[in-house]
């Protein structure tokens, strides 16, 4: 089984993100960033299915140079390679673009060996819109089964369960298929101390837009093909009235609510 | 003036109030037609029409046996033959994968998880997001191909408008290539007569604090007519289903009233919440980072708190 897992280098949520205002891309130079929490998830499922047969996993980032730390924690859990694309042309693409490249640098990896899975978070952190996915699977031609809370790999076939509103689903692709995961799927591993050194014998190869044969003119900032024209800070939410309960929260509570007419 | 498609999101032609939202968004950008997959479509027809559909577009058979695959090539098929000035799709998952592949099948920009759809002053559509957990407002515009918009629930007011609902049945075939997925099985969730999470006036929340009892959370959210969700912390701890879930993992909630009991509101959850119009906490720990957020906030044990107002809010209603 090979697996190639799809990661990110994202600010830290914890921290104050914001955008550049020179071109209304996220701001990732000035704020510090870590693999995608949402990602280890990927990593640590893809770790299990190979540790339970055999196989390897490939992780797949594309970013600037700084990405290389979410290769590099995600070789620490125990993935076995790396692909590092990294291209100045690639700056401030949007997840149309991002797609496009890791679908070409899938291909390249599935020249040598094919791949079996490709295997993603839920959604990045930062933009969090949860399309890229998708739109790998929709370009790569695959199947995808997605929001897996649960992951089955039998032979020649996935199966997933996926929590719905109104409904709990057990949903089968035949592989090759391209499978995103919950949070609720796993508990990641932390990396220990010999996987630490480990990590440092690994291969990472690093692909330039060259390599993969696509354009510049694909990708980055220019070929978006929707634009961000404005950000704004949202205004901090002022803190309102706050009691003490002493006995009578309750009543202030629902004295509070009739006040602004939700009861 | 040019269609604008909107895919109905609808149990067994029960039409979902988002829909009725998208309708009415629609209408701001051209000519809303509904675009309607699966049964129960004459039970779904008179709810478009109430709602301004001028034409509705729709397919029955075996459409939804495959997932998503399906929808948006009837989708594409939909773009190519009528050139829609936007196509608006529910901010479900479902939704956002449709809009995922229909972008690429199309070679359209896609913006995702709009909380306002106007159209542009140049033409095209102007929308509004809500990023990095509701710390930011963001203004985009798609530049490429028919903008295609998934829309956050309760973005919008519906509108009632009577459409036409002119009855289309689109000639359309599953490619073999759409089956690669299917849903072996499904069993439906308990139904709790409660609002349905994403699209509720009012949300109560309940956390770590509650130590895995909701009742008093679910007698107080029922005093209001509100929807329950929990944080990620009483998920994880199986006190609540993950489907209840409210936070960046979960869902993003924007109702007019959002009351976290028990919650601390690390930024996690705060980025499924921080939109709410009205936000109130109740929690034991004065330090609670959710009482930075709160338009309200009452410290002390939810277990005294809630009861004794679901108590007066019981009585008021009389």
């Amino acid at each position: 089984m090979n697996i190639v897992v799809c990661v990110k280098y994202v600010p830290d949520a914890q921290a104050e993100r914001t955008f550049d205002s020179s071109d209304n891309t996220t701001d990732r130079a000035n704020v510090d960033g870590l693999l995608s929490e949402l990602d280890e998830y990927a990593v640590e499922e893809a770790l299990k299915i190979v540790e339970a047969g055999e196989g390897e996993v490939t992780v797949l980032t594309v970013g600037p140079a700084s990405a290389a730390d979410a290769i590099k924690k995600s070789l620490q859990m125990g993935a076995h390679r790396g692909v590092h694309v990294d291209d100045d042309a690639i700056h401030g693409s949007d997840a149309i673009a991002t797609s496009l490249v890791l679908a070409e640098a899938i291909k390249k990896i599935g020249a040598e060996t094919p791949v079996d899975l490709v295997m993603t978070g839920m959604a990045s952190t930062d933009g969090a819109m949860g399309v890229v996915p998708t739109m790998l699977a929709e370009r790569l031609g695959l199947p995808a089964v997605t929001l897996a809370s649960e992951l089955e790999v039998d032979g020649g076939s996935a199966t997933i369960r996926r929590d719905g509103d109104t409904s709990t689903q057990s949903i089968t692709a035949t592989l090759p298929a391209l499978v995103s995961v919950t949070d609720q799927i796993n508990e990641p591993r932390y990396p220990s101390f010999k996987g630490i050194m480990a990590a440092k014998k690994k291969p990472v190869e690093h692909w330039s837009l060259a390599d993969l044969g696509v354009d510049a003119s694909q990708v980055g900032l220019d070929a978006a093909w929707t634009r961000v024209e404005a950000f704004t800070a949202r205004p901090p939410r002022s803190q309102g009235e706050i009691v003490n309960d002493e006995g009578d929260g309750g009543q202030k509570l629902a004295a509070f609510l009739g006040e602004h007419k939700f009861v | 003036m040019a269609e604008v498609l909107v895919l109905v999101d609808h149990v067994e032609g029960k039409v979902r109030k988002t829909t009725a939202e998208l309708l009415t968004i629609a209408r701001r950008l051209g000519e809303p037609s509904a675009v309607f997959v699966g049964a129960g479509f004459d039970a779904a027809k008179d709810s478009l029409a109430k709602y301004g559909a001028e034409k509705i577009y729709h397919v029955e058979g075996d459409v939804l046996d495959y997932l998503v695959v399906p929808q948006a090539e009837l989708l594409a098929q939909l773009v190519a033959s009528t050139s829609p000035a936007a196509v608006l799709v529910p901010s479900s998952p479902e939704g956002k994968e449709i809009a995922a592949r229909l972008a690429v099948k199309t070679e359209s920009g896609l913006i995702t998880d709009a909380v306002d759809v106007q159209a542009g002053e140049g033409g095209g559509v102007a929308t509004t997001q809500s990023v990095f957990a509701g710390g930011y407002t963001v203004s985009a515009t798609v530049t490429k191909g028919t903008p295609i918009i998934t829309v956050k629930p309760n973005s919008a007011t519906p509108e009632e408008v009577s459409g036409a609902a002119v009855d289309e049945v689109v000639d359309f075939t599953v490619s073999d290539n759409a089956k690669g997925a299917k849903i072996a099985s499904s069993k439906p969730k308990e139904v709790s007569g409660r609002p349905e999470l994403s699209e509720a006036a009012i949300v109560v929340s309940g956390g770590r604090g509650t130590a895995g009892d909701f009742s008093k959370v679910e007698e107080f959210a029922d005093s209001l007519g509100a929807a329950v969700g929990a944080s990620r912390a009483a998920v994880d701890a199986g006190w609540y289903p993950h489907a209840s879930q409210v936070g960046q993992t979960g869902k993003q909630v924007s109702p007019q009233l959002y009351v976290a009991c028990g919650i601390s509101g690390a930024i996690q959850h705060r980025a499924g919440m921080q939109t709410s119009k009205t936000i109130i906490a109740v929690n034991k720990d004065n330090e609670a980072p959710i009482f930075e957020l709160v338009d309200f906030g009452v410290v002390g044990d939810l277990f005294a708190v809630l009861p004794q107002a679901t108590e007066a809010i019981n009585a008021a209603k009389g």
